[in-house]
C-alpha cells in the first residue's frame, strides 16, 4: 500500500532527520540540556548551503559552512546559558528567534531555490540507480560516518568528560572538568549536526525556506524517543542506532498516515498523530517496565 | 477460414471492450498544499468546482487526493513522494515550498503549480512562455501597475505609499520588492512596515501614520489574516487603506481591483482540465490572473475620511454595502 517511491522518500526523510535526532542526543540525553535552538539552525544550516551554493560555491563545502554557522548558533545559545546565567531553556529560544531574522539576512529573502543548483546529490545521479534511491544511498554514507565520529568522540576523553557533565555536574567538576566548555562544546556540536541535516535537506528538496525549521524539535524528540523504545540505548552505539531507527520509523508511520485513508484519518490529523506518537513511545518503556517489576514481584 | 475470423472479431472486440474500460477508468488528480489557509483553502475548491464544471465529476469520472503539509516541509517533501509514487494524471502543487518539493522529485507527471507569486524566482520554470518541461501553472503576480493606477485615482496626491509584509514570507517579498520599483519608476517612495505574525500587523500599520499618504496590501497572508488591525489604523488616522483581493475589501478595505483566491482556483482547474484532456505542459506558458473587477466600499472610505466619485462607484462590478 506505500508505493516505492513514497518509501524511499520517507527513508531519505528519516536519514536526514536521524542527524536531528544525533544533535538532540547530545542536548538532551547527553548534556540534560533541553535545546530549542535547533528550530533555528536547521534553517541556518539550509540558508546558508544555499547562499553558497547559488553563489557558485562547491556544494559541499557549502554544507560544511553549513556545519560551522549550526556549531556557532549552538555556542551562541551556550554561552548565554553558562556565562550569562539564562535558564537553558530560555537561551535556546533568544537564539531561535534571534536565527529567524538571521536567516533572512543571510538569504536575502524568503526562499532560495536550488531546484537548477549543483548539489551534493547531482553528480550521484549519473549512478545506475532509480532517482529515488540515489539521495538514500548518499545520505547512508552521511550518516553511517556521522555515526562512527560520534560514537569514538564519546569514547574519548573529551567525550566522557561531557557524559560525567551531563549525568552529575557537581561531580564532574570535582573531577576538575570545565563543565561551562562541556556544554559550549556540546551544543554547539549538536547544532552543527542539526546545520548539516537542514543543509541536505535543503538540496534534496530544491529550497530553502525560512519556515522549514518549524516543528524541527518535537520531530527530533519524537524520533529520539521512538528510538529508544525500539532500541534499548544501553551503550552509545546503540543509542545512536536508535536515533536513526526511530527518525525512520517516524517518517515511514507518517508515510503510512498519509496512506490511511482507509482508517478515516486525514491529512489535519497529523499533527495528532505525532504527539499520540511521542506520548506513546514516553510513556509505554515505563508502563513495560513497572509491567515487568510487577511480574516478577509476584514470582518472588 | 469462418472460425478464424469469428476469433479474430472476438479477440478485436475484447480489446475494445478492454480500452473502453480503461476510458472510462478515473483520472486522477492529486493536490498538495502547504498549509490550510483561507486563501489556499478557497484554491483548492476552485479546481475542484473548474474540474466539475468541465464534465469531470469527482467519485465518477475523478479521483482527487489532497493532501495538507501543515505548513511543514519535511511532511510536503513525503506527500510529494507519494503522490508521485502513485502516479496521477496529473499533481497540482499550492503554494511555493509545496510547488518546488514536488518539482524536486517528479520526473514525468504533469504538475501544475498555483498561489506562486514568481515561479521564475522559485525556479520552478525557466522563463514564464516556455516552462519547457513538466511543470506549468498560474502565477497570483499582481498585475502591480493597474493597482497603482487605481490607488492614485483615489488618493491623487499621495507621495508616499505605505504597505505591511511579513519579510519570511517569499510571495510578499516578491511583491514589495516589485511594488517598489514600479512605485520609483513613477518617482514615489514605498514605506515599508514587516509584520513577522499576526499579532504583530496593529503595531506595524500604526508605524504608517504620519509617514504614508495612503496603504496598500498585497496579498501576504499574514498582513491579510489580520487585516482588520490595518483598517482600524486607517479609519482611526484617516489614511486610506487599499487591498489586492477582493475579499478583503468586504473586510473595510476602501477598494481593490479583482483578484480572489478562488477565481484564481477556478483559473487552475481549467489549466488541469485542459492536460486531462492530452495538451501538453511544455506548450502552456505560466498564465497570471485574467479576471480583474474592480471592488468598491464607500462606506469604508467615509470612514477613512473621503467620499469616493460616482465615477469610481459607477465602474465597480460590486459595490460592498458594510455598515458596522
Amino acid at each position: 500500500m506505500l508505493s516505492e517511491i513514497a518509501f524511499y522518500g520517507a527513508i531519505e526523510t528519516g536519514l536526514i532527520y536521524g542527524l536531528v535526532a544525533f544533535g538532540i542526543y547530545i542536548s538532551f540525553r547527553v548534556l540534560d540540556f533541553p535545546d530549542l535552538t535547533v528550530d533555528g539552525s536547521f534553517p541556518l544550516g539550509a540558508a546558508v548551503a544555499a547562499i553558497l551554493i547559488i553563489n557558485g560555491w562547491n556544494p559541499w563545502i557549502a554544507t560544511g559552512a553549513a556545519v560551522l554557522a549550526g556549531m556557532a548558533a549552538g555556542a551562541v545559545t551556550a554561552i548565554l546559558n553558562v556565562k550569562l546565567k539564562i535558564l537553558n531553556l530560555l537561551a535556546s529560544i533568544l537564539t531561535m528567534i534571534a536565527l529567524y531574522s538571521v536567516n533572512l539576512r543571510i538569504m536575502g529573502r524568503p526562499n532560495v531555490a536550488l531546484l537548477t543548483e549543483q548539489t551534493v546529490l547531482t553528480p550521484w545521479y549519473d549512478l545506475d540507480l532509480a532517482y529515488h534511491q540515489v539521495p538514500v544511498l548518499l545520505f547512508v554514507i552521511v550518516v553511517v560516518i556521522a555515526l562512527i565520529l560520534l560514537w569514538r568522540f564519546m569514547k574519548s576523553e573529551t567525550g566522557l568528560a561531557m557524559r560525567a557533565t551531563g549525568a552529575n555536574p557537581r561531580m564532574a567538576r570535582a573531577q576538575g572538568i570545565a563543565t561551562g566548555a562541556m556544554i559550549i562544546l556540546g551544543v554547539a556540536l549538536s547544532n552543527g549536526l542539526v546545520g548539516l541535516a537542514g543543509a541536505l535537506f535543503a538540496q534534496s528538496q530544491g529550497a530553502a525556506d525560512v519556515t522549514m525549521g518549524v516543528g524541527v524539535i518535537v520531530i527530533g524528540l519524537a524520533s529520539l524517543i521512538g528510538g529508544e523504545a525500539v532500541i534499548t540505548p544501553s551503550t552509545v552505539v546503540r543509542a545512536l542506532l536508535a536515533c536513526v531507527f526511530g527518525a525512520i520509523i517516524y517518517r515511514l508511520a507518517i508515510a503510512f498516515a498519509l496512506n490511511a485513508d482507509m482508517l478515516g484519518l486525514q491529512a489535519q490529523d497529523l499533527n495528532l498523530i505525532t504527539a499520540v506518537l511521542v506520548t506513546l513511545a514516553i510513556v509505554l518503556p515505563g508502563v513495560r517496565s513497572s509491567v515487568i517489576n510487577k511480574l516478577s514481584r509476584k514470582k518472588a | 477460414m469462418a472460425k478464424r475470423t469469428l476469433r479474430t472479431l472476438i479477440g478485436a472486440s475484447l480489446l475494445a471492450a478492454a480500452s473502453l474500460v480503461q476510458a472510462e477508468e478515473p483520472r486522477v488528480v492529486a493536490i498538495t498544499q502547504i498549509v490550510e489557509h483561507p486563501a489556499l483553502d478557497a484554491v483548492y475548491q476552485g479546481v475542484k468546482d473548474e474540474l466539475a464544471e468541465q464534465g469531470y465529476i469527482e467519485g465518477e469520472n475523478l479521483t482527487v487526493m489532497h493532501e495538507s503539509a501543515q505548513g511543514n516541509s519535511a511532511i510536503a517533501s513525503q506527500i510529494a513522494r507519494k503522490f508521485i509514487g502513485e502516479s496521477p494524471d496529473i499533481i497540482v502543487a499550492i503554494a511555493t515550498p509545496s510547488a518546488q518539493t514536488v518539482a524536486a522529485a517528479a520526473r514525468n507527471i504533469p504538475v501544475v503549480f498555483s498561489a506562486v507569486t514568481d515561479p521564475v524566482g522559485a525556479k520552478l520554470v525557466k522563463s514564464l512562455e516556455a516552462p519547457g518541461a513538466n511543470i506549468t501553472g498560474v502565477s497570483d503576480m499582481l498585475p502591480i501597475d493597474k493597482h497603482l493606477d487605481m490607488v492614485l485615482r483615489v488618493v491623487p496626491g499621495a507621495k508616499r505609499i505605505g504597505t505591511v509584509y511579513n519579510p519570511g514570507e517569499a510571495n510578499a517579498v516578491s511583491l514589495v520588492n516589485l511594488l517598489e520599483e514600479r512605485l520609483a519608476a513613477r518617482g514615489l517612495e514605498l514605506v515599508k512596515a514587516a509584520a513577522t505574525k499576526t499579532s504583530e500587523v496593529l503595531g506595524a500599520a500604526r508605524s504608517l501614520v504620519g509617514e504614508a499618504d495612503a496603504i496598500y496590501l498585497t496579498t501576504d497572508n499574514t498582513v491579510i489574516s489580520a487585516a482588520e488591525a490595518v483598517i482600524s489604523v486607517g479609519e482611526r488616522a484617516d489614511i486610506l487603506v487599499f487591498a489586492a483581493d477582493t475579499a478583503t475589501v468586504e473586510r473595510g478595505a476602501v477598494a481593490a481591483l479583482g483578484f480572489d483566491y478562488y477565481s484564481h482556483g477556478r483559473q487552475t482547474g481549467k489549466m488541469v482540465a485542459r492536460i486531462l484532456e492530452g495538451a501538453s505542459t511544455a506548450d502552456m506558458p505560466v498564465e497570471t490572473m485574467d479576471t480583474l473587477d474592480l471592488f468598491v466600499n464607500p462606506a469604508a472610505a467615509e470612514r477613512m475620511g473621503i467620499t469616493l466619485s460616482e465615477e469610481l462607484i459607477r465602474e465597480a462590478k460590486e459595490v460592498v454595502k458594510s455598515d458596522k
